[in-house]
């Protein structure tokens, strides 16, 4: 029961539990330790990967180029890392599991059991869970990180996807991509306890840093919806309008939000667009052009930069986040996917 | 005594109106909890197709069609689950020569108000008028006919399956795109490669391709199948495409596949084959796995033990179409779907890269067009650099100001 044993052990106050995925706890964590520790402010590694490469390009954030690439299963997609940096997981779609990569020696160490074609996956607050979604079997399966073994899976919608854990680390969000709905799971029950339907292709889910809001991206519908995940209802709908580009090219998928949960950036796919919305007002404020079919993101431990996967230009590209300009493309393997930046 | 009164009327009128709210709230939340079931009766009506084709891998399977809206009621219902729906799918084989309302009629007596029809141009119009102002609505998964969109049009008819013009249209852009504008258009002598063809010349004028020659290979009878035939093939095929002018790609219409699957290799001047065969303008093939389509490829492999063909396909889109509408209507009332379907806020994922919406002038599910050679998916159009005001995939087929459509 991950729900029993992911109890929080700090306090509410400093709690970095409240961010909305692993990522930003470990973003939380990198931001202060160059406070703490002597070392460069950017010295980030940035883990891309390549859809059709079968592989993974692990880039220097301070030399803005990629420096190694990482022969891995085939068809990675899904990626994330451990909240304290060690392990980067991997969803090898086409291998039916995911696999370990240790951070330091960039070496696969090992595969969790997951169930056929993991596309994405996120890890609990505490890093003893790892989700995923089985786009084959319309399961959402829960693995234990330590044992890499099956916990229980849960059945969804067809063709799960977009994977989001509450705060608390008590609820776990799967969006299923043709059921066009947002499944909450109460993992202490192991059961859905709500459906929230969106609009066509929901495949991005992600809670605000606060947990007051869950957005849900619609690929398809063209749409984020905001859910109020107490109440399991829609808010609000945002839409997107690019000048001169064709509604059906505008495809949300990735959602990300600064620290502060003052803004939020939504990758756009073929439109080659990332918006940058207030999440208060839900205004689109600026769409800024990245490069082709933009799919996932991931800031920088610092917040500073966001960083972009295109799947048709193979590259990444970088965001000043408080620029909001794009201010570098680097080149990674072919049909990059998604990102996670660590340490 | 008297002060007491009022006290106890007003505590009695207090406990009252708690009982009432509390049961109206404990109501809601069940109702909110288990909404009523709904059950979806869909019937799918559909002719036996020609087994004589050139390819013993064109021949259709028993379930042909219907496998498609089997799956799809599959995952109507995982959906359903969560809501309270379900749905079924009735298949009703017609014999050649069997009355298509008759069948119609005894699906209506049980209960069926959605109908998917994989018929004839013919046929349909007999259901749409026998249907006429009645509570059912029709999806055309197999028609390509573009007077069923244009002057014949029905307006109890969707079409899933793309025009002959879409298909064209569809086509002609990518030759314009790999420019190979010369085009040596090769017909059959069926009725139907006549409308073909003229969709051809339709989208050559349109796109601004030239039809060099034309020339029509006439259907002599005959079967398919033979222990030498490829012997007499060979030669047949080179005497056939002689003499043409300077051409870059030969263009087959030919729907009753009498000849278009020899051509290529065979061709007198060496010259890539589109239309009928080589390059094949579709709805679907079982090589596409793009935009998730290997999820679709991988279940129905599944389910059916075969590959997915475009009829497939269309009566999976449509049974989709019918699921996403009683999702977001919670009513399984047809006219509710039709409206609904023709909507702003209807919008159906299909693994075609983008979404697919119904074109009200017309009724016909915008799509985009595969272009493949039964191997890989080659292209899709719409290509690059063809603008449309309001959708890019209006370039294919009828566009509303050329529409001749008048519903009755």
């Amino acid at each position: 029961m991950p729900a029993q044993k992911t109890g929080l052990r700090t306090n509410r106050k400093f709690d970095p539990m409240h961010f909305a995925s692993p990522l930003r706890a470990a973003a939380l964590v990198f931001c202060v330790l160059p406070f703490v520790l002597p070392r460069p402010a950017s010295a980030y590694t940035a883990y891309v990967t390549n859809e059709k490469g079968n592989s993974v390009s692990v880039v220097d954030t301070e030399k803005l180029a990629t420096v190694k690439t990482i022969p891995v299963g085939q068809r990675p997609r899904g990626i994330a890392l451990s909240p304290d940096g060690t392990e980067l997981y991997i969803c090898a779609s086409d291998d039916d599991t995911i696999q370990v990569i240790d951070t330091k020696t960039l070496k696969i160490t090992g595969n969790l059991e997951s169930g056929p074609d993991p596309e994405l996956l996120i890890v609990s607050h505490d890093g003893k869970y790892v989700f995923t979604s089985n786009e084959n079997n319309n399961l959402v399966t829960v693995i234990d990180v330590k044992t890499h073994r099956r916990v229980f899976d849960v059945p969804v919608g067809v063709e799960p996807e977009g994977m989001a854990i509450g705060p608390d680390d008590k609820i776990l969000v799967n969006t299923s991509e043709t059921t066009d709905m947002a499944h909450m799971i109460d993992l202490q029950s192991r059961k859905v306890i709500a459906n929230i339907l969106v609009d066509a292709r929901p495949r991005f889910a992600q809670y605000t840093p606060d947990g007051k809001e869950l957005w849900v991206s619609s690929e398809v519908g063209g749409t984020v919806s905001v859910i109020d995940p107490v109440k399991h209802v829609i808010k609000e709908k945002i839409r997107f309008a690019i000048p001169g580009l064709e509604n059906e090219a505008i495809q949300p998928v990735g959602i990300n939000f600064t620290a502060d949960g003052k803004t939020a950036f939504v990758a756009l796919g073929p439109a080659n667009h990332v918006a940058v919305i207030d999440a208060a007002t839900k205004k689109v404020e600026k769409y800024l052009l990245v490069g082709q079919r933009v799919w996932h993101m991931a800031f920088t431990p610092d917040g500073k930069y966001l960083y972009t996967a295109n799947g048709v230009s193979n590259d990444v590209s970088v965001i000043d986040v408080a620029a909001l300009k794009v201010i570098k493309s680097i080149p990674v393997g072919q049909l990059p996917w998604g990102v996670a930046i660590g340490k | 005594m008297t002060l007491c009164r009022p006290r106890r009327f007003l505590i009695l009128i207090g406990l009252i109106l708690f009982g009432v709210g509390l049961a109206f709230s404990i109501s809601t939340r069940l109702l909110a909890q288990a909404a009523p079931p709904l059950s979806v009766k869909v019937g799918f009506l559909r002719q036996e197709h020609s087994r004589n084709t050139i390819s013993i891998l064109d021949i259709p399977a028993p379930d042909d069609g219907f496998a498609g809206a089997k799956l799809a009621a599959i995952d109507d219902n995982t959906t359903g689950r969560f809501l309270n729906q379900t749905y079924s799918v009735e298949d009703v084989a017609l014999a050649p020569g069997q009355d298509p309302v008759a069948a119609l009629q005894t699906l209506v007596s049980h209960g069926v108000t959605l109908v998917l029809a994989d018929l004839s141009a013919a046929d349909l119009l007999k259901l749409a008028d026998a249907e006429h102002g009645k509570d059912v609505l029709i999806f055309n998964t197999t028609a390509p006919d573009d007077s069923l969109r244009q002057q014949d049009c029905r307006r109890n008819i969707i079409h899933v399956a793309p025009s002959r013009s879409m298909l064209t249209d569809g086509l002609a852009q990518y030759l314009i795109w790999k420019q190979w504008p010369r085009w040596f258009l090769v017909k059959g002598s069926h009725p139907s490669d006549e409308l073909l063809a003229k969709a051809y010349e339709h989208s050559a004028r349109k796109f601004g391709a030239k039809i060099v020659a034309e020339k029509t290979y006439v259907d002599t009878g005959g079967g398919r199948r033979s222990d030498t035939g490829m012997v007499q093939t060979q030669k047949l095929m080179p005497l056939t495409t002689q003499n043409a002018p300077a051409y870059d790609i030969l263009v087959a219409a030919d729907e009753h596949q009498v000849f278009a699957n020899y051509l290529p290799y065979r061709t007198w001047d060496p010259r890539p084959v589109a239309g009928s065969s080589g390059l094949v303008p579709t709805s679907w093939d079982a090589s596409m796995d793009q935009w998730g389509a290997q999820q679709l490829q991988n279940s129905f492999m599944e389910h059916s033990h075969r590959l997915m063909n475009a009829r497939d396909n269309n009566a999976w889109v449509a049974m989709r179409m019918i699921g996403d509408a009683v999702t977001h209507t919670n009513s399984n009332d047809p006219k509710i779907i039709h409206d609904y379907l023709l909507s702003p806020h209807f919008a159906i994922a299909a693994y075609k890269g983008q979404r697919l919406t119904v074109r009200p002038w017309d009724q016909q599910l915008r799509q985009p067009i595969l272009l493949t050679d039964g191997r890989t998916v080659v292209s899709a159009s719409p290509q690059p650099g063809f603008l449309h005001q309001t959708s890019v995939l209006d370039t294919l087929g009828v566009d509303k100001p050329e529409t001749k459509c008048k519903f009755k």
